[in-house]
């Protein structure tokens, strides 16, 4: 009975943040919308877009071979084990031990890698600009990443996250100037991975500044519904990572009683909400930036995560 | 009243003589008046620091009269009171050319005595801290002086001075700090875990490592100050820019102040075996100062600039000798700073008179000094031979006092020592011979400034070099053994 | 001392450091001299919390001359210097900003390295303070020696000052603190005064120091 609730816990959790995903993204864009005086499209349209996508043909490149066509699948498939893996309402599911921050950096690496290798399959000028982009800005987030990565590990000992929240939750750490900066660091990385306004705008067709979107243009039908539904999973990993990482609070951790559940559930996707409200605001209030100023800003993550770490050094001693 | 007089003790007259004397010259309009102020100031403060001689030693938490203070003080007093005599005259004549107006010269009075008075509080204080603000003043005050004649050059010299004299202060002020936190464990919090006295004997108790550290941002910090080699950019260019008067106090004083405060500090660390060694870091960087300075003497072309890097050399030189340590080394070096104080202002005294009468400081330009004026040239000659370290004056007897003590403990060091001096006698005797000799250029007008300071300067060198008396000798014993 | 009373002055020291970073990280003056002013004010702040954790009434003064003058007053007066003198553009750099990035990053870790093995009973408190207030000093040091506008110098000087601020305040019971700080604020105010004074600009149609350097080594004009 007790194994027949862990796996529903599980599938819950697994579940949650595919069918959540679409919803953010439609959070995110209206609100994007309403900033800029439009009414947006409604809440569900990334839902109806993907059924949409679903249901059309899928056309592709004479010369496209099967890494072409497989690539939207494996990619979605790791970003949703990565996602499923991210404690969200509680901690110590079936599979969180397999929850290990390195790993999930690793498979998102994976499923970049792979819609690299799908752009660059065709040959278009643009899937391989966009690629090697891509690319380049992975290249230099993953260090930042890496930092981040280290310093929540210092703090807590590990890199299990579902440990890691569950010592957030109940041991008192105090205010750290090294997690601000771990956290200050992470929103760059994620706004950097998720193409997001200044790095990248997911919105644009526009030649010379897409980069993701430019990776993925030859795609249709059913291959570019699962490239889409990537993109807003990934997006919720990286919602629930922050979520997770600074602002455990409210998880079931311990005790899963109905009613932990519930109130774990119910702080998830109210942080959640609050990151995807906050998101379209912080990208609204900045231009996007040219491809060379890349460096500069995810340096700033870079050096952000580096002085987090070294700062736990001082405090905590080697 | 009798309060008052009683509180009149010598070593508070040091101290507020200057003090009072700010004021006095800030409000006088009359620029002769000031110069004279400025003298009889000075003759006080002389005179007080020549009765501290006889007075007592004493301690108190913020001040302190001990053996090896006590001789630079007197020092001190009495370079500043020959200077003021000199620079009164210097002055009067800057005044004539015009390079000078009484509104700057009243400043500039004002300026000398805070800097005569911020180096006795620094050289008297028995607190890291206060000497660290009379360095700081005292490297402040001379900051405005150099800028005097608001030159581009003089301009540029001055915040050079300015921002590495200051970047050099903000280090040796973190040095300090750290110093007392080593000190705090044992002495306690508050005043006494910054005396010197107290510091000195209970280092063996301190913090090793802390203090290792410390010493790294003293030695760097108040580095920049002594002039030692690869923080000395500031020093030619402030000795070259600024009145001459100027260059010889700097030279012939606040080098040696800061020297004071490092070797302070060096004996605190002398008291601790488990520091880093100290001594090794001074030599070696007292030997690259005297290389490299004396390499630097051949390509000058302006004569001040010269000899202020004749001042590099020389703090090099007592900075080797204070850093290889040991009775007779440090001997060596105590009477080397004197001795250098003493030439090095003489010296500047004598180019203040060539560059006032040939109106330039090129050395290109500056020729045939003997046939047109013999007396002066006899007086360059007589400094620059006894910068150069030739019998019988005092700089030839410190630097051999040092090399024989050195030879046997570090033969390779002591190569590149007399190498050193050799290169530099090599570059002096060059330039005095084209300052001296040859075909005469320039104008010859009269010498307007007073000769007495600088012949009066070189005779004690040259007394100091063939008969030391019985109680300085001792005395300077003493303060060798106390330096480690 | 209570884990609350470490964590805000472990904040606020830190928070100095970043923003140390953050100074090196601008490339307009007028961004520097408002990172500069958060840095004073953070400063402040951080005397402030030691006056209280100490029970040492007089850091109070410091705190007080921190805000004041390096908070408000000084950078005020540096934005009417780089007003009038027009030089609001970008901040000329001597080393690109990922290289200067870099250094600062290597000298946090080394002012960690050295103040690290410092003995265990100074306390927590004082170590970390130490170590950050190094760092802030060298970010100074190379702050000052990677720009060349004068203005920009003279932030880092302060910045540097800054970080002796701190460290003298972190040092328990150390005595003059005050009387330190006012010195110190003598000298930034001589310094600011100096670029007026020396009136760089006029001589130079520049504040660049690197204008300078035309004079060095030999006076080559004679008068």
């Amino acid at each position: 009975m007790a194994m027949m609730l862990e796996i529903a816990l599980q599938g819950v959790q697994m579940f949650l943040v595919v069918l959540v995903a679409p919803l953010m993204f439609g959070v995110t864009r209206k609100v994007k919308a309403r900033l800029l005086r439009r009414i947006g499209p409604p809440l569900i349209q990334p839902y109806r877009d993907l059924w949409k996508l679903m249901h059309k043909e899928a056309v592709l490149a004479h010369n496209a071979s099967w890494v072409y066509r497989v690539a939207p699948y494996a990619a979605f498939a790791a970003i949703w084990v990565a996602a499923a893996l991210v404690p969200t309402f509680a901690t110590d599911l079936l599979f969180s031990w397999s929850a290990d921050l390195i790993a999930l950096v690793a498979l998102l690496g994976c499923a970049r890698f792979i819609l690299a290798l799908a752009g660059m399959d065709v040959g278009t000028a643009f899937g391989g600009i966009g690629a090697s982009r891509e690319m380049m800005i992975a290249s230099l987030a993953e260090p930042a990443m890496l930092l981040v990565a280290f310093a929540v590990a210092l703090v807590a000992g590990t890199t299990q996250l579902s440990t890691i929240a569950a010592i957030f939750v109940n041991v008192p750490v105090g205010l750290r100037v090294s997690l601000g900066l771990a956290l200050f660091a992470f929103v760059f990385v994620a706004i950097a991975e998720n193409a997001r306004v200044p790095i990248d705008n997911p919105a644009t067709h526009l030649e010379l500044t897409m980069v993701h979107e430019a990776m993925v243009l030859e795609y249709s039908g059913r291959h570019l519904a699962m490239i889409e539904a990537a993109a807003a999973v990934k997006l919720v990993l990286y919602f629930s990572l922050v979520a997770c990482l600074f602002f455990p609070f409210g998880m079931a951790t311990t005790e899963k009683s109905a009613l932990a559940i519930a109130l774990g559930l119910a702080t998830y996707l109210a942080k959640i909400l609050v990151m995807a409200v906050l998101l379209p605001i912080g990208e609204t209030s900045v231009a996007k930036m040219r491809v060379f100023r890349y460096p500069v800003f995810l340096g700033g993550a870079f050096a952000a995560g580096a002085l987090a770490v070294f700062l736990l050094f001082v405090s905590k001693g080697f | 009243m009798m309060a008052l007089l009683s509180a009149l003790t010598p070593l508070n007259a040091v101290l507020l003589v200057p003090a009072l004397a700010i004021p006095v010259l800030a409000l006088v309009g009359n620029y002769r008046a000031g110069a004279i102020i400025n003298v009889i100031a000075c003759a006080l403060t002389l005179a007080a620091g020549l009765s501290l001689l006889f007075a007592p030693r004493l301690r108190t938490d913020l001040l302190i009269i001990d053996d090896f203070n006590i001789y630079l003080v007197t020092l001190t007093t009495f370079v500043g009171f020959t200077t003021s005599v000199f620079s009164a005259t210097y002055i009067a004549h800057e005044i004539e050319i015009g390079r000078l107006t009484p509104k700057y010269l009243r400043f500039y009075h004002a300026m000398y005595q805070a800097m005569m008075g911020s180096m006795n509080v620094a050289l008297v204080a028995n607190n890291t801290g206060l000497m660290w603000v009379g360095v700081e003043v005292a490297t402040l005050s001379t900051v405005m002086m150099v800028g005097i004649y608001r030159t581009p050059e003089a301009i540029e010299a001055a915040w050079k001075y300015f921002i590495l004299g200051s970047v050099g202060i903000a280090l040796a002020f973190f040095g300090t700090i750290l110093v007392y936190l080593a000190a705090q464990d044992v002495l306690g919090e508050g005043l006494p875990a910054m005396a010197w006295d107290a510091l000195a004997a209970n280092s063996a108790k301190f913090d090793a490592r802390l203090l290792s550290l410390a010493f790294v941002f003293l030695l760097v910090g108040y580095g920049t100050k002594i002039g030692l080699a690869p923080f000395h950019a500031w020093l030619p260019d402030a000795h070259a820019e600024g009145p001459t008067p100027i260059s010889a106090v700097l030279s012939g004083l606040l080098l040696n102040v800061a020297l004071y405060a490092l070797l302070r500090f060096k004996m605190v660390m002398a008291g601790n075996q488990a520091t880093l060694d100290v001594g090794a870091v001074m030599m070696a960087l007292g030997l690259v100062s005297l290389v490299f300075a004396g390499f630097m003497l051949y390509r000058r072309r302006d004569i001040k600039r010269m000899f202020a890097y004749s001042s590099i050399e020389h703090m090099g030189i007592a900075t080797f000798a204070f850093g290889l340590g040991g009775p007779l080394a440090n001997f060596a070096g105590l009477l080397h700073m004197t001795m250098h104080s003493l030439v090095k202002s003489a010296i500047f005294f004598a180019v203040g008179h060539i560059a006032q009468v040939k109106g330039t400081q090129r050395l290109a330009d500056i020729g045939g000094l003997s046939v047109t004026h013999p007396v002066l040239a006899i007086g360059f000659a007589l400094g620059v031979i006894a910068i150069a370290g030739m019998p019988p004056f005092g700089v030839f007897a410190s630097e051999f006092m040092m090399v024989s003590s050195a030879f046997p403990r570090a033969p390779y060091a002591t190569l590149v020592l007399v190498f050193g001096i050799v290169l530099s006698f090599g570059a002096m005797v060059l330039r005095m011979q084209e300052v001296l000799f040859g075909e005469p250029k320039g104008p010859r007008g009269p010498v307007k400034a007073s000769y007495v300071p600088m012949f009066f300067h070189l005779a004690l060198a040259l007394v100091a070099g063939l008969w030391l008396p019985e109680p300085v000798v001792r005395w300077f014993r003493v303060v060798a053994a106390q330096l480690g | 001392m209570s884990p609350l009373a470490f964590d805000i002055a472990h904040l606020l020291a830190g928070g100095m450091l970043v923003l140390s970073f953050l100074l090196l990280y601008q490339d307009r003056i007028t961004a520097v001299l408002n990172v500069f002013a958060l840095q004073a004010i953070a400063l402040s702040l951080s005397v402030a919390w030691q006056a209280v954790v100490q029970d040492a009434p007089h850091l109070i003064v410091t705190a007080l001359i921190a805000l004041v003058v390096k908070g408000l007053i000084i950078p005020g007066a540096l934005h009417r210097i780089v007003r009038r003198l027009e030089i609001h553009r970008e901040v000329e750099q001597v080393i690109g900003g990922g290289p200067t990035m870099l250094t600062g990053l290597g000298l946090v870790a080394l002012s960690i390295l050295l103040v690290q093995p410092v003995k265990q009973d100074v306390g927590i408190l004082t170590r970390e303070d130490l170590a950050f207030a190094l760092a802030v000093i060298l970010l100074g040091l190379l702050m000052m020696i990677t720009r060349r506008n004068a203005v920009t110098q003279i932030v880092g000087f302060m910045s540097l000052e800054n970080g002796l601020v701190l460290a003298a305040t972190g040092a328990r019971g150390m005595p003059l603190v005050v009387e330190f700080s006012v010195a110190f604020s003598i000298l930034v105010a001589f310094i600011v005064f100096g670029v007026f004074l020396f009136r760089i600009r006029e001589r130079f149609d520049s504040v660049d120091v690197g204008a300078l350097d035309r004079f060095r080594g030999e006076r080559r004009d004679q008068r």
